[in-house]
């Protein structure tokens, strides 16, 4: 009878699963022939280098997605209903920035820009020059408009996508529009739109390397240097990749957090 | 002479106060002229029930006397004052003071067909969001007000329900309490039990019924006939966008003059 149970239990366990316990296996082993084989030596050359890295790599994809989702909402809103006056230059924005390569319109910015701005003494002689000069800026500049423009379509289908008739309730009510805006068709859109969001992020976390080409040191660009002043190749690689992974699983946990915050039927 | 006539008339009891008053109502979608010059007027306590087929104009004259819709041309008074419109430059008009129509709608209670419960609110939480976002009631005072509605309507144990886990009936009931809390001057319904499974259109209809019995202000726009005669203190039928006839119940229902209208009676009876 027991055994019956045990037995049961043991089923009902997800990790104790017979193809679980070989794909566990798999994996044990994999982790301990790389850390048996491979070369680790040079990590603790690098530990403050790496620690830095990838705090530069959380540090713009926070702030590149937060102020491209500020410029998303209203590049959304204007889409889905603004004069076209408004929907015509969203649209022209949203299409460019998605039409061209991200590592493009980083090169423009920064040797385009870059080089445009020290021939002007009066952006030389501003307080802007300190940072105009260094590199990071224009990193932020290109992934922030590229999130926007992303975000942007994103938000024009979430604010469409918020029944008319609970708007039409909301003015019937003698809301004023800003308020409808912010008590009702906000939070709808980005309800909606949060489990795309989340997607989004991650491939945003995965475009920042893009920014080692413009010499902003990230995490990536950690990487490479260790390939270049010590010639060992996979091991920083595969490090990278791990690195990648593990923030990407925060990303989608906290998401999946706020997503559980969230009626799990809209109307 | 005049009087004598005076003293007869009961002098307790002033006249009751036009509610809503609409005069010469035109509305025209592009080509399409769905009210063509309607009159209606409800004074406080009455409950005006709209009939007529579909097409007749009878929600779009509803939807005209909150600004939902805006009026081609006419004359709109809500509690005796005048929403003032002004021309929109394509052969129709908006309302000139947005903040006049905002504090004018804010006094109506519309209930809609589709119910348009905030679906990412709760019940309760629909229910405090007029009354704190725009009428201004501190939050306690609005959840325990809000919690008396939910109870009348049978709905105290659901406040914590989002609208999507409820029936249509428990959704409209709900939306009907929600209109009630802003403690609205005029209740407006707009085919209530139209989009709800027939065993669910009593449990809408019964509150809606205590409502009127109260002596709450109403325009109800309606299929259910039978419901209209029960509770409506006066009945207009529109057809084309026109006033076909209207009167008391019992005259409407009872003793027809327009041969449409006894046509419509026996139709949908």
């Amino acid at each position: 009878m027991s055994t019956i149970v045990l037995a049961e239990r043991l089923a009902r366990n997800p990790w104790l699963q017979p193809h679980r316990i070989g794909l566990l296996a798999v994996a044990a082993a994999l982790v301990a022939s790389a850390a048996l084989f491979m070369r680790w030596d040079w990590i603790p050359n690098y530990y403050d280098l790496a620690l830095a890295g990838i705090w530069r790599t959380i540090w713009i994809l926070v702030v590149t997605c937060a102020l491209g989702m500020m410029l998303a909402i209203p590049l959304g809103l204007a889409q889905a209903a603004g004069p076209w006056w408004l929907a015509m230059p969203a649209n022209a924005f949203c299409t460019v920035i998605r039409g061209t390569p991200l590592l493009l319109q980083l090169w423009l910015l920064y040797y385009g820009l870059g080089s445009l701005f020290p021939q002007f003494p009066a952006i030389r002689n501003s307080e802007l020059w300190p940072y105009l000069r260094q590199a990071w800026p224009y990193a932020v500049l290109a992934l922030t408009m590229s999130f926007a423009a992303y975000e942007g379509e994103v938000m024009r289908g979430a604010f469409a996508g918020v029944p008319k008739g609970q708007l039409e309730a909301a003015r019937a009510f003698g809301m004023r529009r800003s308020t409808v805006f912010r008590r009702i068709w906000l939070p709808q859109a980005i309800q909606r739109a949060l489990p795309t969001l989340a997607g989004e992020t991650v491939l945003q976390l995965k475009a920042t390397p893009l920014v080692a080409t413009i010499t902003v040191v990230d995490i990536y660009s950690v990487a490479s240097r260790v390939r270049q002043d010590t010639f060992i190749v996979y091991e920083p690689l595969l490090l990278l990749a791990l690195i990648y992974l593990l923030i990407t699983g925060v990303i989608i946990f906290l998401f999946r957090r706020l997503e559980a915050r969230i009626p799990s039927r809209l109307g | 002479m005049s009087a004598a006539s005076a003293a007869s008339v009961p002098a307790a009891r002033p006249a009751p106060v036009e509610a809503i008053h609409v005069e010469n109502l035109h509305k025209k979608f592009g080509d399409l002229h769905v009210l063509k010059g309607v009159s209606l007027s409800a004074r406080d306590g009455d409950v005006v029930a709209i009939i007529g087929g579909s097409g007749s104009g009878k929600s779009t004259l509803l939807r005209c006397i909150n600004c939902l819709e805006n009026p081609t041309s006419g004359l709109i008074r809500v509690n005796e004052e005048e929403i003032r419109l002004k021309r929109d430059g394509h052969g129709g008009t908006v309302p000139a003071d947005r903040r006049q129509i905002e504090r004018i709608r804010s006094k109506l209670g519309m209930v809609f067909q589709s119910f348009n419960l905030w679906s990412h609110m709760t019940l309760i939480e629909n229910l405090i969001e007029v009354p704190i976002h725009v009428l201004g009631v501190k939050r306690p005072e609005a959840i325990a007000r809000a919690e008396g509605l939910l109870a009348r309507v049978g709905l105290a144990e659901k406040r914590d329900v989002y609208p999507a886990f409820l029936s249509g009936g428990q959704q409209q009931r709900g939306a009907i309490a929600r209109a009630l809390a802003i403690e609205p001057r005029v209740m407006l319904f707009d085919e209530p039990t139209s989009a709800l499974d027939p065993e669910l259109v009593g449990e809408v209809l019964k509150v809606i019924a205590d409502l009127a019995r109260e002596g709450r202000t109403m325009i109800l726009v309606t299929h259910e006939m039978k419901f209209a005669r029960e509770v409506a203190t006066h009945v207009v039928y529109l057809h084309n966008g026109l006033v076909e006839e209207e009167g008391p119940p019992e005259q409407v229902f009872g003793a027809p003059k327009s041969e449409r209208l006894k046509q419509f009676i026996r139709t949908v009876s």
